[in-house]
């Protein structure tokens, strides 16, 4: 079983990244951009072939190391 | 008694703390792998400053979960001083031993230079060789040093007085034009609630020696070394 | 066999007769594999066909001298039982085509040069040329470069210096990354690459390995075409967490004897790694190809021996020291893995699932690689320029302004503010002045080092700017203090098969030659890169020398910025208003032209002896060579460093914008509390000092100038990269 994780910054938390991103794309005459935020895409491969257990260990896995949640949220996706 | 320096796989200011340790205490610290699951017998601890696991996934996510700092943060708990420097600031706010978090610089770039602290508590273990509002001239080497906490959680660390030290201009005033980093209120250094864990990213153990161009740091190890004496 | 028979369609980089060469050798044809490990060691960038028969001639002795060229470094004698080790080493194809990972990899592989000879790495330093700055693509390499260059050497740990940053539209296509470690190590353990014995087990260690840079070698032999872009995926992703791992892990089984030879796996990987230490220790190599730690699947032979994936060593241990060394490497978590064993067929032989892959003797491999006497014409003589036929600017000051404010002299402050120059806690003097000075960890000693070469001049003159190389940064080390011991060259040229740029080789080895033997500086390691060329049109010759010196007591090191007010101000050195080939003349006319200044090397010598002497004596307060931009540059440089200011009151007979802009060589200016001390020194030396002036609080007067502001030039001096990197 498969875990997709996406690991963003929370909302109001600046992301100096994610403006640079921004600028450049205006730069290369992308017209429309309102906003970017840049984050993380983690995938996991587990063992485990039940997907409400495995979400709940990815969740574990996210609130100890994966993110911090000080300054981001984790969405997590489980494929079979 | 002795001081130990946590090593983890990518510390690298390991060995320039350790010769500040050991001028200001007279013997050389013990330097602790990060596998170990006990400490030595110690009165100071301190997390040196590198690139702990390459800084991958976050600055100082993995090393916070390292073997040896369970035990750093059970002695951190009932009162033995605990200095982070740079990368040891940011293993020991992933730790949970000190509020916030340590974002990417403002700049997005890596920055070394020498920078203006001015000293907002001097009645600590670690700053009582230094005066109330004194300025010191000490160096930042860090890319992500851009210290973020909440507004609840800022407003603790304000009311509390936990701010230990913040970027100044070489006066004494705290403007954005002397923050390297875009940290929040010009935060380089902060405490825990009972004052015995600092971190901080400027690193005072560059600038203990007069042949390198300074020893405004020198006086932080002076005072812990006169603290552990006791 | 026979030449006859149809040769495969691509003969990966050989040339017909190169590939009748490996006919004879094997007296049959050989398969992918093979071809592939003949063709990267018969690279330009493994073999040095086209430089060999030059660098033959460069002087490589001295008493001072451990080990000279052929080795991963150089080493020399620093006394008290310890030698320094350095190479400098380029990067230049990587780095345009992905400047982060190109050039964070440069510097992991030079650093990996010298810790293979068991030192530590103290300092790196880097040479860096780059296209105009109005070329489309400058910035951007610019800001990658730079950031890779960090990201690898901070994480490490390991302060980077020094260097050179400059622009030149010669580099639009081809940009130049040449990175220069320098590491300590004590003379008793020096580890070198022989693997004398057989039967010894050999050892891979460190990373995987994966499809990174596959005929990385190759490329950096190949000339560029518009679709270089398309090479990307050769280059290599470096991981300086896990060199920093590998670093301690080396260091840490070096305190032992267990290690009988170690090589690191840089350009062309496996390959050039086993036949080198075979090679040199007359013995023949079986590997055992299903026993390499890997990334992929389904890795081929030829892909496992040529791929140049980062961070790997080989060795070659002690039968019965293998457990040892893999409890050392398991602790910290990298690979090991014996992957065959010394024999004594003299032949490297490539095992998988059990059978023999490759069967090449080693010998002629090594041996038989080309060597080729190229056809050269020696770049035409220039006229010499008189001073009074170059026009005098309306007004001085504005030229002094716009030098120091424009992209050749601006300060470089926004690059080595982005490297971690202080971390090892023994950096004494610190990057933006003439040479880097570190202390030797533990010691009052220390070890001064620089990198220099001024490209139009070598163009103007090969002969000339080769000397002038070595003469500047052999100039740099004495200007901090400290004794120049050796240098490390990095020969940056375009196509060697045209006879002008063969030509400009020829001349440029000529003058460091001179200049080395006439310095006593001998060349103990270095790096050729060849086809430096887009489209037929090749970067300025660019022969850059890394020189390192030692002084004995760091804490009389003397730096260049001025100290107090009321000092009195020397040239030392000869001023004679040289203007052709200089800054100057190119501000003024928009091209350098004529010839450059020559340098003498007798009075080089005798000058930069004095300068030395009298920094030893204490008698100096500051002290700053004089390049380009002239005396007008180097005083105003001084000046914004100490934000303090110079009263020069001189009535030259030269004209005023010469004896201000000239770039006549050997000279420095100093600054001293004791005027009468200097001068006695100098004439008892026989070499021209001459007191110009004083230092003052916050103005430079000139000889014909208005006051200028310190504070305002510093504002020109410190604002020009940064705004530029800010534009967009």
């Amino acid at each position: 079983m498969k875990a997709r994780i996406h690991i963003t910054l929370k909302n109001g938390v600046l992301d100096p990244q994610g403006k640079a991103i921004q600028q450049a794309l205006a730069g290369l005459a992308f017209d429309g951009v309102e906003d970017v935020r840049q984050g993380k895409f983690i995938e996991i491969e587990l063992t485990e072939s039940d997907a409400d257990t495995a979400r709940v260990q990815v969740s574990d896995m996210c609130e100890k190391l994966l993110a911090n949640t000080v300054i981001e949220n984790y969405d997590i996706e489980i494929v079979a | 008694m002795p001081v130990a320096v946590i090593v983890f796989p990518g510390s690298n200011c390991d060995r320039d703390v350790a010769v500040a340790l050991e001028t200001a205490t007279g013997r050389a610290p013990a330097m602790v792998w990060h596998q170990e699951s006990a400490l030595p017998a110690c009165d100071l601890i301190v997390v040196p400053g590198g690139f702990s696991y390459g800084d991958y996934l976050r600055s100082g996510a993995m090393a916070a979960h390292s073997p040896i700092m369970r035990a750093v943060i059970e002695r951190a708990n009932t009162g033995t001083p605990v200095l982070g420097i740079c990368n040891g600031f940011q293993i020991l706010a992933e730790a949970g031993l000190l509020p916030g978090i340590l974002m990417r610089n403002a700049s997005l770039k890596f920055v070394c230079r020498d920078v203006d602290l001015r000293v907002e508590r001097a009645d600590t273990v670690f700053t009582g060789a230094y005066a109330q509002g004194e300025i010191l001239r000490v160096p930042v080497a860090h890319h992500d040093g851009n210290y973020f906490a909440d507004a609840e959680t800022l407003q603790r660390l304000e009311d509390g007085g936990q701010v230990a030290f913040r970027y100044c201009d070489t006066g004494g005033n705290v403007t954005p034009e002397a923050n390297p980093n875009g940290s929040i209120n010009n935060i380089a250094g902060i405490l825990n609630a009972d004052g015995n864990v600092l971190g901080m990213m400027p690193h005072p153990e560059r600038l203990a020696d007069p042949l390198l161009g300074g020893i405004d740091g020198a006086p932080m190890f002076d005072a812990l070394a006169e603290a552990i004496a006791a | 066999m026979s030449k006859t028979e149809p040769r495969p369609d691509d003969l990966m980089g050989l040339s017909d007769g190169e590939y009748d060469t490996i006919l004879d050798i094997l007296g049959r044809t050989p398969n992918f594999t093979e071809l592939g490990i003949f063709s990267v060691m018969w690279s330009e960038h493994c073999s040095y066909k086209s430089s060999k028969k030059w660098l033959k001639t460069l002087p490589i002795d001295g008493p001072q001298v451990i080990q000279g060229p052929g080795e991963n470094a150089g080493v020399v004698d620093i006394g008290d039982g310890q030698a320094v080790i350095f190479k400098i080493e380029s990067h230049n194809h990587p780095s345009f085509i992905e400047p982060y990972q190109g050039a964070a990899t440069g510097v992991g592989g030079i650093l990996r040069d010298v810790f293979t000879m068991g030192a530590r790495p103290v300092a790196n330093l880097n040479a860096l040329r780059f296209g105009s700055p109005d070329h489309p693509k400058t910035r951007h390499l610019v800001g990658g470069v730079v950031a890779g260059i960090g990201g690898y050497g901070n994480c490490i740990g390991v302060p980077t210096v020094g260097g050179e940053v400059n622009f030149d539209p010669s580099y639009n296509g081809n940009i130049l990354v040449n990175a220069m470690t320098v590491g300590i190590a004590p003379t008793d353990k020096i580890f070198y690459s022989a693997a004398a014995g057989v039967g010894l087990p050999v050892v891979y260690v460190g990373s995987k390995t994966g499809r990174d840079g596959i005929h990385g070698a190759t490329m950096a032999s190949a000339e560029f075409a518009d679709d270089s872009e398309e090479k990307r995926p050769t280059v290599q992703v470096g991981d300086p967490f896990t060199e920093k791992l590998l670093l301690e892990a080396c260091l840490e089984l070096m305190a032992t004897d267990a290690i009988v030879a170690i090589q690191d796996m840089g350009a062309a990987g496996l390959t050039s790694s086993s036949v080198e230490m075979a090679s040199k220790g007359d013995v023949g190599i079986a590997l055992d190809l299903d026993q390499v730690p890997r990334r992929e699947t389904g890795m081929t032979a030829y892909e496992l021996m040529l791929s140049e994936s980062q961070e790997r060593m080989l060795m070659v241990l002690k039968p019965g020291r293998e457990d040892m060394a893999r409890t050392i490497f398991e602790k910290w978590e990298l690979d090991f893995a014996v992957i065959g064993m010394t024999n004594d067929s003299g032949q490297l032989t490539l095992l998988e699932d059990g059978a023999s892959t490759a069967d090449i003797p080693v010998a002629p491999l090594v041996a038989a690689a080309p060597e080729y006497d190229r056809p050269w014409t020696a770049t035409p003589p220039r006229p010499v320029i008189n001073a009074s036929d170059v026009p005098a600017p309306d007004d001085l000051g504005d030229v002094l302004m716009a030098l120091i404010g424009g992209p050749e002299l601006c300060s470089r402050r926004w690059v080595w503010e982005q490297y971690d120059h202080m971390v090892m806690g023994d950096t004494v003097v610190r990057p933006g002045g003439d040479a880097a000075l570190v202390r030797v960890h533990g010691t009052g000693k220390g070890l001064a080092m620089s990198t220099d070469c001024s490209p139009r001049y070598v163009l103007a003159n090969p002969v000339e700017g080769g000397r002038q190389a070595v003469a500047e940064a052999w100039r740099n080390v004495t200007a901090v203090g400290a004794t120049p011991l050796a240098v490390t060259n990095n020969l940056n040229f375009g196509n060697p098969e045209r006879p002008e740029i063969m030509g400009q080789l020829v001349g440029a080895v000529q003058g460091m030659g001179e200049a080395c033997l006439a310095l006593a500086c001998p060349v103990v390691s270095g790096n050729v890169s060849l086809y430096n060329e887009t489209n037929g049109s090749a970067i300025l010759p660019t022969p850059v020398i890394g020189c390192v010196g030692v002084m004995g007591d760091v804490a009389k090191a003397v730096t260049a910025e001025f100290k107090a007010a009321g000092e009195t101000i020397f040239v030392i050195g000869e001023t004679q208003g040289w203007l052709g080939c200089s800054l100057y003349q190119r501000h003024m006319s928009g091209e350098a032209t004529g010839a450059p200044p020559p340098v003498d090397l007798d009075i080089e010598r005798k000058n930069g002896d004095l300068v030395r002497q009298l920094i030893a004596d204490g008698a100096l307060t500051a002290c700053h060579d004089v390049s380009d931009g002239g005396l007008a540059v180097a005083i105003a440089e001084m000046a914004i460093a100490g934000g303090l200011g110079a009263e020069i009151d001189v009535s030259p007979v030269i004209p005023a914008h010469a004896w201000a802009f000239g770039e006549d060589q050997g000279r420095y200016v100093v600054t001293t509390t004791g005027p009468e001390t200097v001068a006695a020194a100098a004439a008892k030396a026989g070499v021209p000092a001459r007191a110009i002036g004083q230092t003052t609080a916050a103005t430079l007067t000139l000889p014909g100038t208005r006051p200028i502001s310190v504070a305002e030039l510093e504002a020109l001096h410190e604002s020009w990269l940064p705004d530029y990197m800010a534009a967009r």
